[in-house]
């Protein structure tokens, strides 16, 4: 695995801390991440995930490449992409699933860059966001992790995807960096 | 292969077809946004693939239009990136109060949203009477709805908000008549304003500007595109002219960057400084 993308959306903050502290600073993915927040909020996610990870914690800047061993977070307002030659690009387009950023958009564009050496990873959340670019993702021969929405703050991401994308692997939040570490090689914290 | 490789071939030729049959040229813009966009286009418009889009393209005079109006991503709001305006307003304004006509050069204007905060703006500084702002576009559809300023009301909290954290000092309802589900911007705000068709991939200089805006437009170019225009943005500033991008572009990857000073480090705001003597 090269990289992961996450979505998450609403209960996202504490959720992607939980899954953040499972990393060790060897973990080598690059690891990018949408939640939906308002621009308000941002600074603020920014320095909690900081807190919470063994990693580097930025936020995704344009133009910027993507740094293995490193975690970048989508900015308010704009969509993220990737582009073929590993940097990001940011974009204004019309919001996704009533969303900007879009986890549609990010995986979509993740998945044609890095194929079968990406993961996808889908949070709680209460809109369908991310479905249809975990669909991409795994048709496109990336794996796609989803929380089990039994257990999800909010069910409705992690179901819409269950139900257009299917799932490699259906798995409860404590259970996804265990799984993430694993496969990039790495032994279990 | 898959489609997706496939795809990327289909949308090199429909690109090459755009610039060879109407001499628009997308082979700058960013792949990654402009893929989504080109596919999005096709199945708007109900195509089972880009090489049908290539092909009516080629041989449908009139489609052009639609392609344009369609890659084109005329998505703005009224004082969007609010902090900005501030920042003109306290920073830019006054610089620029001592000229006796002020050109203001607007690119990439989308359905005019730029445009007429700046003219509130400058309103509100007591200075649009002296000023003229140019707001260029490559969409003519998107013109044609800047000319008109009419935006829907559901949008009118965000605005109103934007306009909140710019500092406005009146009531943006001042600026605008509400009716039905929409919003139409007074007649008064636009007396100073010129909409015109520009391409900033293709066309040139614009003139003695004092202050050239153009926000969210060169994220969606790759870097030699946003050399040129940030090139043609540097020779159409007067010296000591201002330029504004968008808060998440910066010109640090760019050869023009010596050309400019940075008001603030918090602020997208430049200054044109003198270029430097070739010893
Ligand atoms: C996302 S909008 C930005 C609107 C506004 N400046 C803002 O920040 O809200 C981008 C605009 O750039 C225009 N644009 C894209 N390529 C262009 C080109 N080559 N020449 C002129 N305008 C272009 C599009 O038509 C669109 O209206």
């Amino acid at each position: 695995m090269e990289a992961c993308v996450v979505g998450a959306s609403t209960g996202g903050v504490a959720a992607l801390r939980r899954l953040l502290r499972g990393l060790d600073a060897g973990f080598r993915p690059s690891v990018i991440v949408v939640q939906h927040t308002g621009t308000e909020g941002f600074g603020m996610l920014v320095s909690l995930l900081r807190d919470s990870c063994a990693l580097p914690v930025s936020e995704a800047r344009a133009r910027e490449p993507v740094l293995p061993g490193h975690v970048y977070l989508a900015p308010p307002r704009y969509h993220l992409l990737v582009e073929h030659r590993r940097h990001f690009s940011l974009s204004v387009d019309e919001r996704v699933c009533h969303v900007r950023p879009s986890a549609d958009v990010l995986f979509a564009s993740a998945a044609e860059v890095w194929r079968e050496q990406l993961v996808a990873v889908l949070l709680t959340g209460a809109n369908d966001d991310g479905a249809r670019g975990a669909a991409q993702v795994r048709g496109l021969g990336g794996k796609l992790i989803v929380q089990d929405p039994a257990e999800a703050e909010a069910p409705e991401m992690p179901a819409a995807a269950l139900r257009l994308a299917g799932a490699d692997h259906l798995l409860p939040l404590a259970g996804i960096a265990p799984l993430l570490m694993k496969l990039a090689g790495r032994p279990a914290a | 292969m898959h489609l997706t490789d496939r795809q990327d071939i289909e949308i090199a030729l429909f690109v090459e077809a755009l610039r060879k049959r109407h001499g628009y040229d997308f082979g700058q813009y960013a792949p990654a946004s402009f893929k989504r966009r080109v596919l999005g286009l096709a199945t708007a418009l109900h195509l089972r693939s880009v090489s049908e889009l290539t092909e009516r393209v080629i041989h449908d005079d009139g489609f052009i239009h639609a392609v344009i109006e369609r890659l084109s991503v005329p998505v703005s709001e009224l004082f969007r990136e609010p902090q900005t305006f501030v920042a003109l307003r306290e920073h830019v304004l006054p610089q620029l109060a001592s000229y006796p006509h002020i050109n203001i050069w607007q690119a990439g204007c989308a359905h005019g949203e730029e445009a007429y905060s700046m003219a509130i703006l400058l309103r509100e500084a007591g200075m649009y009477e002296r000023a003229q702002i140019y707001a260029t576009d490559f969409s003519d559809a998107a013109l044609a709805k800047a000319q008109e300023g009419i935006y829907p009301s559901r949008e009118m909290p965000l605005y109103l908000e934007n306009y909140r954290k710019a500092g406005g000092k009146a009531r943006l309802q001042d600026y605008c008549t509400e009716k039905y589900d929409y919003l139409k911007m007074h007649d008064e705000l636009r007396a100073h304003i010129t909409f015109a068709n520009h391409n900033l991939v293709s066309d040139g200089v614009f003139g003695e500007m004092h202050l050239i805006l153009c926000r969210n437009v060169l994220i969606y170019f790759t870097d030699p595109l946003q050399d040129r225009v940030l090139g043609l943005f540097r020779d159409s500033l007067v010296r000591g002219g201002y330029l504004c991008i968008g808060i998440k572009e910066s010109l640090s990857f760019s050869a023009v960057a010596a050309d400019f000073q940075l008001l603030s480090r918090e602020l997208p705001v430049f200054r044109r400084v003198a270029p430097k003597a070739v010893p």
